[in-house]
């Protein structure tokens, strides 16, 4: 095979060490460390303007970093042109050749390596997603959802080490990108390759990913399995743009075994240690909605519970929304999923009790603004 | 990429919800918008075509020179060709390298005004349009000036005994400069219309997929901005190839092209006007043939 001079044949894990990037005196991508195990879906999840595509375009070498370095295995191929990587890019508006058909465009990358069979993996490739009925057209004939599909064919047809999506179904409608991100799933299976797919939409980086990282303000918060960053957030603006969570600004007051007490807005309440991501001073605490019950009467038991008046009930089918107003003036909100014969019959003014397992709760350091920031950025 | 927003069912809007009343009163609008062009074209093309065609196959009166009749004479298109085959060539080649010379300076200008200019780039589109502030013919004059025998071009290259013949005003050479200077801006300006609205995304996919810059700019950039070059070469050719105010006044008698010729015969020879019209028919159906075979080569096909 005729290579470009310069092309690095890399395996292995994507690595970013301490890579940052300033346009100026912004730094888009602020000291950044990664390790993106070969052959995982990995979603770089965060809103926008947090700089996940121009983390992207670092990997992808159409941006080089101000310091760090970017590795594929033990190769280093920071300061390389795109065209020496072992990288594809799915971009975010296609950006599919307009002058070529839908067959070139595909075989357009193993041409350029010199591959006498590009067309004939062209095809194959289309075959795999579903539209080698469309490679006589030009892209300017297809619609939205069969553009996205050759823009996936085109960068998986070379079989890169790393392929990178930017938010990839972000211009389809809602129901054209359910499907395809099962599908997309499906390929990634099937092809084995390392795919960063970048997104702003949790649901989206949730359901496809085997591991989810959390980006703002061109920081990773937090890194992890789906399950994993959602039943335990370490900053409050995870709690908030991964799900949705109940805080409460509080203060540490007292230890009680393996458990955290604390006093949030003159309620004690306690944590398991395990589940303390802040244990001095002052602490934001949370809850997940769902695990928390909306009571009538007070419960008995271990006093995780506090008396407030409903404010507004909205049935969704499979679940009931309660939001409730606590003494203290802040609102909760709380899941409770429609499987009783008797549906408590709750109306807005109703007095209540809300409860929780104090083995759900948390504990994050305390950040009202990003808390609001990341509601914001989801809502 | 304007084609997205058209790109077909997926994201498209539900069509058909307009009251049909409103579609049928608004049907007539655009017609009602292309009567003043038409009227136009129709008074100051059509009328005046049709009258040159009847010229060009008018007879004169035997005996009296300057006076013709209506006739449906075809040997004024055949002296056309015959008597003035060599200003056909030259205003065909002369053109044609006008053309050429053009591409090659308009190119690179055009790029790097769409891609490397930066802030500099509408001091650099300004600068391209400000020879249109005087007139064509004083900027052709001034051009006689630059390269008259004293002056600073001619006078340094005949020093290095670098100039042939001595001159370079009263040559071909003359003459296509000027043209190619003349007519630069209507190259220069559809190539970098069409670089600048060409989607970097769809360059840098280039270089993604393994292309480097060389093949990149010859199999992505280039292709992507052809309207522009059909666009531009032809504004460049068409007018070039009917222009004679730069053989006139750049050249001398054996670098005449066809619109000297019928600029002469109209006004200079006595009973010359049959044989203009045909001269300018015959060119104006050549410029059609060439451009009609030129576009359906170039103008659906993309050179990859
Ligand atoms: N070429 C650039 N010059 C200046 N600022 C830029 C440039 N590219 C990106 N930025 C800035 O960097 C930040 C991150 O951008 P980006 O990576 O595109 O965010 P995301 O993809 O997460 O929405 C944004 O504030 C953006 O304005
Ligand atoms: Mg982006």
């Amino acid at each position: 095979m005729a290579r470009n001079s310069g092309f690095r044949e890399a395996t292995g894990d994507l690595r970013l060490e301490s890579v940052t990037k300033s346009f100026g005196d912004f730094t888009a991508v602020d000291d950044l460390d990664l390790v993106v195990p070969r052959g995982s879906f990995f979603a770089l999840l965060g809103p926008s303007g947090c700089g996940k595509t121009t983390t992207l375009r670092m990997v992808a070498g159409l941006e080089q970093p101000t310091a760090g370095k970017v590795l594929i295995g033990d190769t280093e191929i920071t300061g390389s042109r795109p065209y020496e990587r072992p990288v594809n890019t799915v971009f975010q508006s296609y950006a599919l050749f307009p002058h070529l058909t839908i067959r070139d465009n595909v075989a357009f990358g193993p041409k350029r390596r010199g591959d006498k069979n590009a067309l004939a993996l062209a095809d194959e490739t289309l075959a795999l997603v579903q539209v080698d009925h469309l490679a006589a057209r030009k892209p300017a004939q297809l619609s939205g959802g069969q553009q996205q599909r050759v823009a996936l064919a085109r960068a998986l047809v070379n079989r890169p080490e790393v392929l990178l999506l930017d938010e990839p179904l972000g211009a389809l409608d809602l129901k054209l990108r359910r499907q395809l991100q099962v599908e997309l799933k499906r390929i990634q299976t099937e092809v084995g390759l390392t795919f960063i797919h970048v997104t702003h939409d949790q649901e989206e980086a949730m359901t496809m990913a085997d591991t989810v990282a959390v980006m703002n303000h061109g920081r990773i918060e937090q890194m992890g399995h789906p399950a994993d960053l959602y039943d335990l957030p370490r900053t409050s603006f995870v709690a908030n743009f991964v799900g949705r969570s109940n805080l409460g600004t509080g203060r540490v007051v007292d230890r009680d075994g393996d458990s955290l007490v604390a006093e949030v807005q003159g309620t004690k309440v306690k944590v398991p240690l395990a589940r303390a991501n802040a244990t001095d001073g002052t602490v934001m605490f949370g809850v997940r909605p769902e695990k928390v019950r909306v009571l009538r009467r007070p419960p008995e038991g271990t006093g995780d519970d506090v008396k407030g008046t409903v404010l507004d009930v909205s049935f969704t089918g499979v679940a009931t929304e309660y939001l409730v107003r606590l003494p203290s003036g802040t609102i909760w909100s709380c899941y409770e999923q429609n499987l009783d014969v008797d549906p408590i019959d709750l109306r807005p003014g109703d007095d209540v009790w809300i409860a929780w397992n104090h083995a759900h709760a948390f504990t994050v350091p305390a950040d009202e603004a990003e808390a609001q920031a990341a509601a914001e950025a989801t809502a | 990429m304007s084609a997205l927003a058209h790109a077909g069912p997926a994201g498209g809007a539900p069509a058909g919800d307009t009251p049909p009343q409103e579609r049928q009163g608004r049907s007539w609008l655009p017609y009602l918008l292309l009567v003043p062009g038409a009227l136009w074209l129709l008074v100051f093309f059509v009328v005046p075509l049709v009258q040159l065609f009847s010229v060009s196959l008018q007879s004169q009166f035997p005996g009296y020179p300057g006076y013709y009749y209506r006739d449906v004479n075809f040997s004024n298109y055949l002296s056309a060709l015959t008597d003035f085959a060599p200003q056909f060539g030259r205003s065909l080649l002369f053109a044609g390298l006008a053309t050429f010379f053009a591409f090659c300076l308009a190119y690179p200008l055009a790029y790097a005004m769409a891609f490397k200019a930066g802030r500099w780039r509408n001091i650099m589109l300004i600068a391209v349009i400000a020879p249109f502030f005087t007139s064509f013919i004083l900027r052709t004059v001034a051009w006689r000036q630059i390269l008259a025998d004293e002056g600073p071009v001619a006078s340094t290259l005949n020093a290095l005994h670098l100039l042939p013949g001595g001159h370079i005003t009263e040559t071909w050479a003359a003459v296509v400069a000027g043209l190619t200077y003349n007519f630069l801006p209507f190259m220069v300006l559809p190539i970098y219309a069409s670089l600048e609205r060409a989607d970097h995304r769809v360059i840098e996919a280039g270089g993604d997929l393994y292309a480097n810059g060389f093949t990149t700019f010859r199999t992505v950039t280039l292709p992507m901005s052809m309207p522009g070059v059909l666009a531009g070469t032809l504004l460049t050719f068409i007018p070039a190839a009917g222009d004679y105010v730069n053989a006139d006044l750049l050249g001398a008698d054996n670098t005449k092209m066809v619109g000297n010729v019928i600029e002469s015969q109209f006004f200079k020879v006595l009973g010359g006007f049959p044989v203009a019209a045909a001269l300018s028919f015959t060119l104006m159906a050549l410029i059609l043939a060439m451009v009609f075979v030129y576009v359906r080569r170039f103008g659906t096909e993309e050179l990859v």
